[in-house]
């Protein structure tokens, strides 16, 4: 569950036991898209379904197209932004591989297309269940990158991701990343959205330049050495901008909503942990539950849940590691050929600061495989030996089954 | 100038943008040659070769020096010369 602040503003007797797919759904029609575009494939296809069904219903003014792939499920958008609608799609693993070119050419072009990422693993060998090697893959596409702990994040980061992505200092398209069957198929409790308070939360999308038969532009056009550096520095700019808008974007939804996740990034279990673990999306359940245990036996555990991939939140993480004497991430995805992303960019993100505390990193719940309590409390204890000047391995793969191999 | 963002651009750029620097070869017309039959000018891809008081006259401006007028015109009188700039 989210932490205490995000859940000052949940009120019981309001709130529905429903399907993450459906709040999300139901949170992306209070954002009034004009035009929503996706493929279906598991596990966001329920997402779609719920979509569709609104639009069939009357409930949703949108426009719904139907595709055949995610690339053109997402070149749709790429035409219907230009021409000034609020876009929407979704999708996950495979499907947002196929999405590869299209994701540069949103981006590239400033389209405030907001997508949620139904995380998943990525063939082969097949697997339709959770880990996040899908988003990170696509780490570099220009897109900011919202990760997720709960339904009711996922579902209040919707709105947010559409006030960012269209901010006019920031224009950048937006991911809001939950991980697949874990926040996807649950049901949970879940304060749902309405139209009249996210419609004050959100403005109308109103574009300065939008594509015009009566006065035609050309969009995405031709640029030849001698410009093409500029645009890709202004895009970074827009990305740093990005940052101190989803702390604001952060602020104002509490306001609004009552529910506040802490901006770019959450610290949770105290100022005084020696041990911080570094995580993103979902697991962070786990990791706080494990962090009341060990905190329970006297470990000074905490935990920094990075909301915001990209932009990375580069002096808010050294800001929250200040005090820890070792670091351990824990994450979904592993670069094959060198460690995990997250845990690369942790330590890149260290090495010209004040902190020079040891960095661990463990690949977890690969493929969908559970992560638990013992899993956590095993890189706490990998983490602690480290501290000491026992570091077995810089990364490595937590929890494997060395009697398959 | 100032960069668009998104890289929007007006219609009708290239009148600004001349685009025939890339060009490594240049027709040369030996107009004593040319029998006006204008398969140079209708073969260019860049539609840039015009009738200028009666002789066919490419656009360096826009000629990309690809040499297709060259290997249409039936009398030879176009040759492809390597530009020094």
């Amino acid at each position: 569950m989210a932490d205490s602040s995000a859940n000052a503003g949940l009120k019981l007797e309001s709130m529905k036991v429903v399907e993450g797919s459906y709040a999300l759904a139901h949170a992306v029609m209070c954002c009034s898209p004009d035009v929503v575009s996706a493929y279906p494939i598991t596990p966001q296809t329920h997402i779609v379904e719920h979509l569709s069904q609104f639009v069939a219903d009357g409930l949703m003014p949108s426009e719904f197209i139907t595709v055949d792939s995610e690339f053109s499920a997402l070149s749709a958008l790429v035409g219907s932004s230009v021409a000034g609608a609020r876009c929407y799609s979704a999708t996950t693993s495979q499907g947002l591989a196929l999405m590869f070119e299209v994701l540069y050419n949103v981006s590239g072009m400033r389209l405030p297309v907001v997508m949620t990422v139904a995380n998943r693993a990525l063939s082969a060998p097949l697997s339709i269940w959770n880990d996040h090697q899908d988003s990170m893959g696509v780490r570099d596409s220009g897109w900011i990158q919202l990760y997720a702990e709960s339904v009711q994040e996922a579902v209040d980061l919707t709105p947010i991701a559409y006030k960012i992505a269209e901010d006019e200092d920031i224009l950048t398209p937006a991911m809001v990343c939950m991980d697949g069957f874990i926040l996807t198929h649950v049901y949970e409790p879940v304060q749902l959205l309405d139209l009249e308070t996210v419609n004050e939360f959100l403005p109308p999308y109103t574009p300065k330049i939008v594509l015009d038969p009566k006065n035609p532009k050309t969009f995405g056009a031709f640029v030849d050495p001698s410009m093409f550096t500029e645009y890709r520095y202004m895009q970074c700019q827009a990305q740093n901008k990005a940052l101190s808008a989803i702390e604001r974007a952060d602020r104002e939804f509490s306001e609004i909503f009552g529910r506040s996740y802490g901006g770019l990034l959450e610290v949770y279990g105290g100022d005084d942990a020696e041990v911080m673990l570094i995580a993103m999306g979902s697991v962070s359940g786990t990791i706080k539950d494990t962090i009341d245990e060990l905190r329970s036996d006297g470990v000074k555990v905490g935990l920094t849940r990075i909301r915001s991939f990209r932009p990375f939140p580069v002096e808010a993480i050294r800001k929250a590691v200040a005090d820890a004497h070792v670091i351990a991430v824990i994450e979904k995805d592993v670069t094959v050929g060198n460690d995990g992303a997250l845990v690369s960019e942790i330590k890149a993100a260290l090495y010209n600061s004040k902190v020079g505390i040891p960095v661990i990193g463990f690949a977890v719940g690969l493929g969908g495989r559970d992560v638990t309590v013992a899993d956590v409390k095993r890189a706490v204890a990998k983490a602690l030996a480290a501290k000491d000047g026992r570091m077995d391995h810089e990364f490595e793969f937590l929890s494997l089954r060395e009697e398959l191999l | 100038m100032k960069l668009s963002l998104g890289a929007m651009a007006e219609p009708g750029s290239t009148r600004v943008t001349k685009t025939g620097a890339w060009r490594t070869f240049v027709p040369q017309l030996d107009h004593a040659a040319c029998i006006k039959c204008s398969l140079c000018e209708i073969y260019c891809p860049e539609a840039c070769i015009h009738q200028v008081d009666g002789l066919f006259v490419p656009d360096l401006d826009y000629c990309k020096g690809c040499g297709v007028c060259a290997n249409e015109c039936p009398r030879k009188a176009i040759e492809m010369i390597l530009e020094e700039k």
